[in-house]
């Protein structure tokens, strides 16, 4: 996929600090769903890695992302209480990419189609864990009581006032390391790669690479992002339940990736704001949510077909 | 209007408004309605809203001196979606009231609000001890019941009848495990014991596992929690199993709420209890069921109920307040010291904000839930780890 | 352990497992000739159950409702593949995903909008509504014993279509080899036409004939979808045989497992497929 070019990162930028912004100008309600935007931002660019990296389609991920916010509800538990952010991101990271090691090598005996199935098939067994026994707290989910962010031993108190900026500024630094870092990997040898096997897996498998072990990295570290997209969520909705690992949220997932650009690097980031923006107006037009994002998904899928971020350069570019 | 969109409402504030409304003597007071109006619930949330509506309007749309707007939303039942959809109600339609809900998912999402927001929250519907107990709050109330309280009172009846052992079936979940909980608690004081609690995962309806292990489990008496279609299904696999006769089947109220048409032959016979049943002939209830049936062409249910107290309650502490909802202290005075003449009976609230109310013994009889007597009476529920200050 | 219990446990299993082949059969099939992934094919089993709702419902007898799903699913499948998979046959399985994806939402606001959103029951035929006794107490509904003798039937008359003659030849020569199809000088678009029909048939069938033993309501396919990717997994990709012992194996499996160990239930099947897929990833019954 191609990174976005110099004009491409000063939108970006600009964007960023527009939203860094926010606390001065915007209402809680319009920050909360930017926080909403930018969390599924994340979660679609740890698919990106897959997706538009390795050519993996995945319906596993939103699993990972649950096992991301689960780990908050787990990690709030211990004696001790919630501990600090620097500790709790990594933590959820380590959680889901581990959940992702070991479901990847029974995934990956597959490809196409099959790959698909299985990883549909294990996120579903991961959905039931937390739906069905009383790890995850049960079917009707578990709030994370009295969250409190702390970082180097500060503790942030937050109340109902201040929470929505406060999360605006946290999620848009992580959604701002997340991009920063899938940036430079794109551009190493590991990212060069995962796009060959993209182009043409039995070539690279033939030029002496081994493809197995290049999928598993991705899909282990794609999952571990999915976590940290998670992470956030939990800390923002304060809230979690076992449906955020339903195969429907991978599926939003991909949709938002497709809508996005899979050709571009910011294609998710893109499509996460379309996405959160299509749905907040469609909540004002009917009550017929299902109606609206069928449609979405049909339009996106029969007319765009290089996504949002395809959108933008009229020129014929390649991908 | 009493009625207002979001549609309407949407547009009306297309300036985003930043500050809040300051509170004028007058000005209209918006509650929001969180309920399911679309998916498996959807006919539930319409009774509730409807009937809350009933009781707004025999107000004159007034309540504590102000007009009062209802602001719908839609919750579909689904809790992941719950925190966003308070948010909405809250901050972009700016209501001061919150009143909702019936999955019990969903509602913790409006409890958590109601706790760290200090706003008023009434629940027409969800079941869950939790928000009445250790997730009690000042600002939360409740004019429905707990998942304990109907429960209890069939085991309290089984237990009379001499029952000594008998078993729970539901669906492994809040509402199934709390219910079996007060179905044991309802024998134990009478002397029996529950032995086991057969669950099967949410919400699937293959029941014919845990049918087959009934005979062998040497109970008396099957209790059990299924609400809806669910109930349905139970039922009808309950009696083909061949199991009605030998091992009688009864439970909480909802297993034969709404549903007895769809059951048919299976159900008739049951036995259940629940604070609400078909032939209350209190004034209250005769007068109720007619304006309901007048105002929607339906048969008022124990949802109906629920909503049309809840209402009531809420005029209570508004009245008191002099219409300023943000006034908890003098509302939930008022509303704790108050006796609701409700269509079931006159109940009253306990410390934890639960009804302190009959539970009535029905029987399935020819479509009906006829009450033929009473499981337990002024039953409040326990209010276990509730700390109010 | 008793007997009783065992052995209704077992009947179960099997009338569970058969109901899932009709589904896993018309999936593994539309797989392995077309090349095709179609998310919907839950929403199919729901919608066929809705159609002997509506027509049980409409002129009292699940006996009509039958075979107006099968027939019926055969021209709405056969509407489908000509207008909408056709065009996505080469496109990437991403679009298709999202495309299937969207119809299972369409299905959803479709049916909400032309019914409604309550769980509805079916009653049994009146026929077969009364009880067999199996051993002691235990008594099975004659129904059920009904729906297993009528999916062997379907089964075996597929095991014959594919197996004896020239079609059901084409069609297992076209779930190996795609590309031979034209080759041999048969009509490929026919043929997909033809097996899209025949799987839309079978899963509104499956959905009809489990109406009245678990109610019809919203989502009421989406168990039976993963379940049944599950089972084409597990048996071999456009593998009739392998649908049919392997969703007999889940559905024991899965019953069994319910009915001893409720909590791992849930997750034995998924287990079970990890297992066949670190053995024999193409499938128990795959065609090498």
């Amino acid at each position: 996929m191609r990174s976005s070019s110099w004009r491409g990162n000063l939108l970006l930028t600009l964007a960023a600090l527009a939203i860094a912004c926010m606390p001065f100008y915007a209402s809680p309600y319009h920050m909360q769903l930017a926080s909403t935007a930018m969390i599924a931002a994340m979660f679609a660019l740890s698919l990106q890695l897959l997706l538009g990296g390795a050519g993996m389609v995945s319906l596993a991920q939103a699993a990972f992302f649950g096992i991301g916010a689960y780990s908050v509800h787990f990690l709030g538990r211990l004696p001790g209480g919630a501990p600090s952010i620097l500790l709790s991101l990594p933590a959820a990271s380590l959680l889901a990419g581990t959940a992702a090691l070991l479901i990847g090598p029974f995934a990956l005996r597959t490809r196409g189609f099959f790959f698909l199935m299985t990883t549909l098939a294990f996120g579903q067994m991961l959905f039931f864990v937390f739906h069905d026994t009383p790890l995850g707290g049960g079917a009707d989910g578990v709030f994370i009581q009295r969250p409190a962010l702390t970082a180097f031993g500060f503790g942030f108190e937050l109340t109902r006032a201040n929470r929505p900026a406060v999360f605006v500024l946290v999620n848009l630094a992580v959604l701002t390391a997340m991009y920063a870092l899938l940036w430079r990997l794109m551009r190493t040898l590991f990212g060069h790669a995962l796009l060959g096997i993209r182009a043409n897996e039995h070539r690279m498998s033939a030029m002496g690479h081994d493809v197995l072990r290049l999928k598993l990295a991705a899909f282990v570290l794609s999952g571990a992002l999915a976590g940290v997209a998670g992470h956030m969520a939990a800390l923002t909705d304060a809230f979690v339940n076992p449906e955020l690992l339903d195969w429907h949220r991978s599926a939003e997932a991909l949709l938002i990736v497709l809508l996005g650009g899979i050709g571009a690097l910011h294609g998710p980031i893109l499509g996460a704001f379309a996405f959160t923006l299509i749905g907040e107006l469609g909540q004002s037009i009917t009550e017929r949510q299902r109606l609206v994002e069928g449609l979405v998904v049909l339009g996106a899928v029969l007319l765009l077909r290089h996504g949002l971020a395809g959108l933008r350069w009229r020129r014929a570019v390649p991908t | 209007m009493l009625h207002v969109s979001r549609r309407r409402l949407l547009g009306g504030a297309a300036a985003l408004a930043l500050g809040r409304p300051a509170f004028a003597q007058g000005a209209p007071l918006k509650v929001g309605l969180m309920l399911p109006f679309s998916g498996t619930y959807a006919a539930l949330g319409e009774n509730v809203a409807a009937a809350f509506e009933l009781y707004l309007q025999e107000r004159g749309g007034r309540l504590g001196g102000r007009t009062v707007t209802l602001v719908r939303l839609d919750d579909e039942s689904d809790p992941a979606k719950a925190p966003q959809n308070v948010n909405r109600l809250l901050e972009r339609d700016q209501v001061e009231v919150l009143v909702g809900t019936v999955h019990s998912g969903v509602v913790m999402a409006l409890v958590q609000a109601a706790r760290e927001r200090n706003v008023l929250l009434i629940i027409p519907n969800a079941g869950n001890d939790a928000a009445t107990r250790e997730l009690c709050a000042p600002s939360i109330f409740r004019t429905s019941f707990t998942n304990w309280q109907p429960a209890y009172g069939m085991g309290k009846v089984l237990a009379a009848k001499g029952v000594k052992k008998a078993v729970w079936v539901t669906w492994d979940y809040a509402a199934g495990k709390e219910s079996g909980e007060g179905f044991g608690d309802g024998l134990r004081a009478g002397g029996g014991e529950l032995t086991q609690v057969l669950t099967l995962p949410f919400p699937e309806t293959n029941f014919q596992p845990i049918l087959a292990q009934l005979p062998g489990l040497g109970v008396e008496a099957v209790g059990s929690f299924f609400a809806g279609g669910s109930a349905v299904q139970f039922v009808k696999d309950y009696a083909a199993s061949g199991l009605k006769e030998k091992l009688p089947l009864c439970g909480s109220g909802f297993l034969t709420e709404g549903v007895l048409k769809a059951q048919g032959a299976a159900a008739e016979g049951l036995q259940t209890a629940l604070h609400y049943g078909d032939g209350l002939d209190n004034p209250k209830n005769i007068v109720f069921r007619a304006a309901f049936q007048q105002k929607t062409g339906r048969a008022a249910d124990v949802y109906a109920v629920h909503g049309y107290d809840a209402c009531q309650l809420l005029a209570i502490g508004l009245d008191a307040s002099k219409g300023d909802a943000r006034a908890i202290k003098p509302m939930a005075a008022a509303m704790e010291a108050a006796k609701i003449d409700s269509p079931r009976g006159a109940f009253s609230l306990s410390p934890s904000h639960n009804p302190v109310q009959t539970i009535y013994l029905r029987e399935a009889r020819g479509g009906e839930n006829r009450v033929i007597g009473i499981a337990a009476e002024a039953l409040a529920d326990p209010g276990t780890g509730c700390k109010m200050g | 352990m008793r007997l009783a219990e065992l052995l209704a446990e077992i009947l179960n299993g099997l009338q569970y497992g058969l109901l899932l082949f009709l589904i896993s059969s018309g999936l593994t099939l539309i797989f392995g000739v077309m090349r095709v992934i179609n998310l919907a094919h839950g929403s199919l089993f729901m919608i066929g159950a809705y159609v002997a709702y509506v027509i049980a419902g409409a002129t009292g007898s699940l006996w009509l409702a039958l075979p107006a799903a099968l027939l019926g699913g055969a021209l709405f499948g056969a509407v489908l593949e000509r207008g909408l998979f056709r065009r996505f046959r080469e496109r990437e399985h991403l679009d298709q995903v999202l495309l299937t994806f969207a119809l299972i939402l369409l299905f959803e606001e479709a049916r909400a909008a032309l019914l409604d959103n309550q769980f509805h029951s079916v009653a049994v035929p009146a026929a077969l509504d009364f009880s067999v006794p199996v051993v002691g107490d235990f008594a099975y509904s004659a129904y059920r014993i009904a729906v297993l003798g009528i999916c062997l039937f379907v089964a075996a008359l597929m095991f014959m279509f594919v197996e004896r003659t020239r079609l059901g030849s084409a069609i297992r020569a076209a779930a190996e080899n795609p590309e031979m199809v034209d080759l041999l000088g048969i009509d490929a678009r026919r043929l997909h036409t033809l097996v899209f029909a025949g799987g839309t048939a079978l899963a509104m069938l499956a959905g009809a004939l489990a109406a009245p033993l678990q109610s019809v309501y919203p989502g009421m396919g989406d168990g039976y979808l993963i379940i049944s990717f599950v089972v084409v997994v597990i048996g071999g990709l456009g593998s009739i045989a392998g649908a049919f012992w392997a969703a007999l194996l889940i559905g024991l499996i899965d019953t069994l497992g319910k009915a001893y160990v409720p909590q791992a239930a849930g997750s034995a099947v998924y287990l079970l497929m990890a297992c066949v897929l670190l053995w024999r990833p193409s499938g128990l019954f795959a065609r090498a």
